[in-house]
């Protein structure tokens, strides 16, 4: 199916996601959408596939104009998403989540959907067995799940956003060569990503977002250097990497045994100086968050010993950890990290020690006018927190941090930003680091993770690399251990 | 224009009360009554007379004092719905004390005072097993509360039918009431006692200041508005639960305590009749600020004392009130979300 798209706007406030934006896609091609994050992507595709609507502009399906106002009428229309994070009923088995969203009769036909799902499973090379529990599968394969049902349902245009997060490199390959073969069978595939190498292996077209414009389209061959002049406007100029690392322990773990939902991590000893810089390198969801949340406290360790500071601080509860000044910054900003309806000034005030019974709010004024303008926060000191941007939100909640501290575990401290805010982010980051903080952070971004770290850990499900001196390594090697080759784990 | 209207906050309350009194009349033509005629009954019924606006106040200051309790909760984002019982118990409890004392050689005023205390530390102890079932059980506090409800209920008719049952045989009509000297002294002319008075005003102004200016007012916020960010945030989330249901305990004993000395002196059926599930229709209504509970609590007050009158003299059933007060619940709820709807998007233009 021939899908065109016109001069689409969506602006949330004053951030204009997109901003006009024109795109034909042929079908029976893989058409790349590339773009750091916040370029508008996610908001193009939402706006296609129903879930959001835009302010204006038009999107036409084989030159008809239709409307797209909820994604069961564009998957009737033909167009299917799969979703960063799988939208699925884990709790359900893998045949009831095929036939979820089939309209039209009382009774679903068990014995045909079944057949149709093996049917489409062999084709693609997937093999999922059709009674398991869905919370029992890889996220790899719960998208081989997804895709198949969106086939199932009638999608013509199947709309991947950044598919391949959190997902093994044998699974992207098998959704790779489905991908491929989709579009032999001439359906319209379209590739979000922000990965270059993705883009480029998989794509027969690039276009490329920047600010909520398209800056262009590409074919290939395609040059690394172009693609990413276009997303980010300019060559990027990086600061130099510096350490502020000192010989002084601040943080011991040994023999650290942590137990989560689907996932243990074993074995972990580390030493950590004042000052230095932890990177978490790993897929997502490969023990990355369990670990930082098990060193802010929040997740008990089953065996083994966190020591801060020299104190044993096993089995103590997260606030005891708060006061050893030990602060966490979890990624889902407006879930767990700020107050919907709380202003920057509220959340300071939330964070600080009680003085008094009564808040005298003029006291706080001019510590929160410090804090917002060394993270360059867009906003007063009143500004209701969910009026901020994304980016905003996350300078606020890094400059919301309880002051003072002496280890920060930050989930995706940048994500969202540009590069520009980032090394900015980063400058203040380093500054706490000479004065003796310790930091923990995961990123998505291994450029980041081996930029700003002085060592690296990096997670494959549950396992973890021995300390990798963070200057030296080459993104390959990285890259490789991320996919579990040549990892060296710890004992 | 029209839109920008709705979008304001007053205009849709206003909407709202309008829209709730037009759905009540046209509930009244359809059953073939007299929708003026019933309005008239229910306004000279509780303001009419002097004597009248005296019961109107007497209704006022319990629901006042609950619902000054429910503001403490709900801005924790706790459900509350055990106020009820925890109003029963304060009833029970304080029973229980001048029952035990009447006859020993105490005081009056010293057995009153004690009565009282026994009462607000029942509707406490009420409230923290509906907490300590929510914190440490994870069962819902509105299950929990509802649950609990029933049992102050069941407590209640067995006391009354069983160990304090009148000489001879119980009935509905209660135990045997106390002496004068265990009763809260009215103002002369009033069926309301100063100190009902002064309670209630306390209570508010307290519970108005904390809300308001305090530490622990905006912790119980954060944890109303995000308890997952509030306890990363560092706020002792379950201490804070536990004080706001104590708190809306505390509250709703003393109203049941209040009940018992100064307007049944004796134990009776159903002794919170209702106050604690209006008190949270009130909350609701006023989106939990203290200071408008106020006039709303009096504006179902006066619906409550005036529609006694509807039977009498209109043969209608008096639980119009009910339908009144309910319908402006949900037309509030109803048109306070279409208006923010409305504002969103006149915002995003």
């Amino acid at each position: 199916m021939n899908i065109q798209i016109e001069n689409i706007r969506k602006y949330f406030g004053d951030v204009r996601a997109n901003d006009g934006i024109d795109l034909v896609i042929p079908s029976g091609i893989i058409q790349g959408i590339l773009g750091e994050n916040g370029a508008g992507k996610s908001t193009l595709m939402k706006i296609i596939s129903g879930f959001i609507q835009a302010d204006s502009g038009r999107i036409l399906l084989n030159g008809k104009p239709v409307s797209v106002s909820s994604p069961s009428e564009a998957i009737q229309l033909g167009i299917g998403m799969m979703h960063q994070d799988p939208m699925d009923f884990p709790s359900l088995n893998v045949i009831d989540n095929f036939l979820l969203g089939q309209g039209g009769k009382i009774l679903p036909d068990y014995r045909a959907s079944r057949e149709r799902f093996l049917e489409l499973q062999k084709k693609f090379g997937f093999r999922i067995h059709p009674d398991q529990l869905v919370e029992s599968l890889t996220i790899g394969e719960r998208q081989q799940l997804e895709l198949l049902r969106l086939l199932f349902m009638g999608a013509n245009v199947l709309i991947l956003d950044e598919p391949t997060t959190g997902i093994s490199t044998e699974q992207k390959e098998k959704i790779f060569a489905a991908l491929k073969k989709l579009s032999k069978d001439n359906k319209t595939v379209i590739f979000v990503s922000h990965k270059l190498e993705e883009v480029e292996e998989l794509c027969d077209r690039v276009a490329v977002l920047r600010q909520g414009k398209l800056v262009g389209i590409k074919e290939p061959p395609y040059k690394t250097s172009d693609l990413v002049r276009m997303m980010f406007g300019k060559e990027v100029k990086l600061t130099e990497r510096r350490s502020c690392k000192s010989e002084i322990p601040r943080v011991r773990l040994e023999n650290l045994y942590i137990e989560g939902t689907r996932m243990e991590i074993q074995d972990v000893n580390l030493e950590v100086c004042k000052g230095e810089v932890i990177g978490l390198a790993g897929m997502e969801g490969s023990g990355q968050q369990l670990f930082l949340r098990a060193l802010a406290g929040l997740v008990r360790p089953v065996s083994g010993d966190i020591f801060i500071d020299g104190r044993r601080m096993t089995g103590k509860s997260y606030h005891e950890f708060q006061r050893m000044g030990v602060d966490y910054v979890p990624a889902a900003r407006l879930e767990e990290g700020l107050i919907r309806g709380f202003s920057l000034t509220d959340h300071v005030i939330l964070t600080e020690t009680q003085k008094g019974f009564f808040i005298n709010k003029e006291s706080y004024q001019t510590n929160v006018q410090r804090k917002i303008s060394e993270f360059n926060v867009h906003g007063k000191p009143e500004t209701l927190v969910e009026e901020l941007s994304g980016g905003n939100q996350q300078r606020a909640s890094l400059a919301l941090l309880r002051e003072p501290h002496s280890v920060l575990l930050l989930e995706h401290p940048t994500r969202g930003l540009d590069i520009e805010s980032t090394i900015d982010i980063w400058e203040k980051l380093k500054m706490y680091c000479r004065e003796g903080t310790s930091i923990f952070f995961n990123s998505a971004d291994l450029e980041e993770i081996m930029r700003y770290s002085d060592h690296i850990l990096v997670f494959f499900s549950g396992r973890v690399s021995v300390p990798l001196r963070a200057e030296g390594i080459s993104v390959d090697q990285l890259g490789q251990m991320i996919g579990g080759k040549n990892l060296e784990v710890m004992k | 224009m029209i839109r920008q209207l709705l979008s304001s906050n007053w205009v849709s309350k206003i909407l709202a009360i309008l829209s709730a009194f037009l759905f009540t009349v046209l509930i009244l033509l359809a059953i073939g009554a007299q929708p003026l005629e019933a309005y008239r009954n229910i306004l000279a019924g509780s303001l009419g007379k002097w004597q009248k606006i005296g019961e109107v106040i007497r209704a006022w200051l319990p629901l006042v004092i609950v619902t000054s309790g429910l503001a403490v909760t709900f801005t924790a984002g706790l459900w509350n719905i055990g106020v009820e019982g925890q109003i029963n118990m304060g009833a029970i409890l304080t029973t229980f004390v001048i029952r035990e004392l009447q006859e020993q050689a105490v005081s009056p005023s010293l057995v009153v005072f004690l009565a009282i205390l026994a009462g607000v530390f029942g509707g406490m102890l009420w409230a923290s097993l509906a907490a300590l079932l929510k914190i440490y059980g994870g069962i819902s506090e509105i299950f929990a509360g509802l649950g609990l409800n029933f049992v102050a209920d069941a407590i209640i008719l067995w006391l009354i039918f069983g160990p304090w049952k009148r000489p001879g045989i119980g009935s509905m009509s209660g135990t045997i009431p106390f002496g004068e000297q265990f009763r809260l002294p009215n103002l002369p002319g009033w069926p309301i006692s100063i100190w009902t008075i002064l309670l209630a005003v306390l209570i508010v102004v307290i519970v108005y200041i904390v809300l308001k200016g305090s530490y622990f007012g905006l912790r119980l916020k954060a944890i109303g508005r995000n308890i997952r960010a509030a306890f990363i945030k560092g706020v002792p989330t379950v201490r804070h639960m536990l004080m706001a249901f104590m708190i809306c305990g505390l509250c709703a004993g003393l109203t049941g305590s209040l009940q018992v000395v100064s307007v049944h002196f004796r134990l009776v059926p159903s002794i919170a009749s209702g106050y604690g599930f209006l008190g949270i229709l009130v909350s609701m209504l006023v989106n939990y600020h203290v200071l408008w509970s106020l006039p709303v609590a009096f504006l179902f007050s006066t619906l409550n004392t005036g529609s006694i009158q509807l039977p009498m003299v209109m043969k209608l059933d008096a639980s119009l009130t009910g339908v009144l007060q309910g319908s402006l619940v949900l037309f509030v709820l109803l048109l306070d979300g279409m208006s923010k709807k409305i504002s969103r998007k006149v915002k995003e233009e």
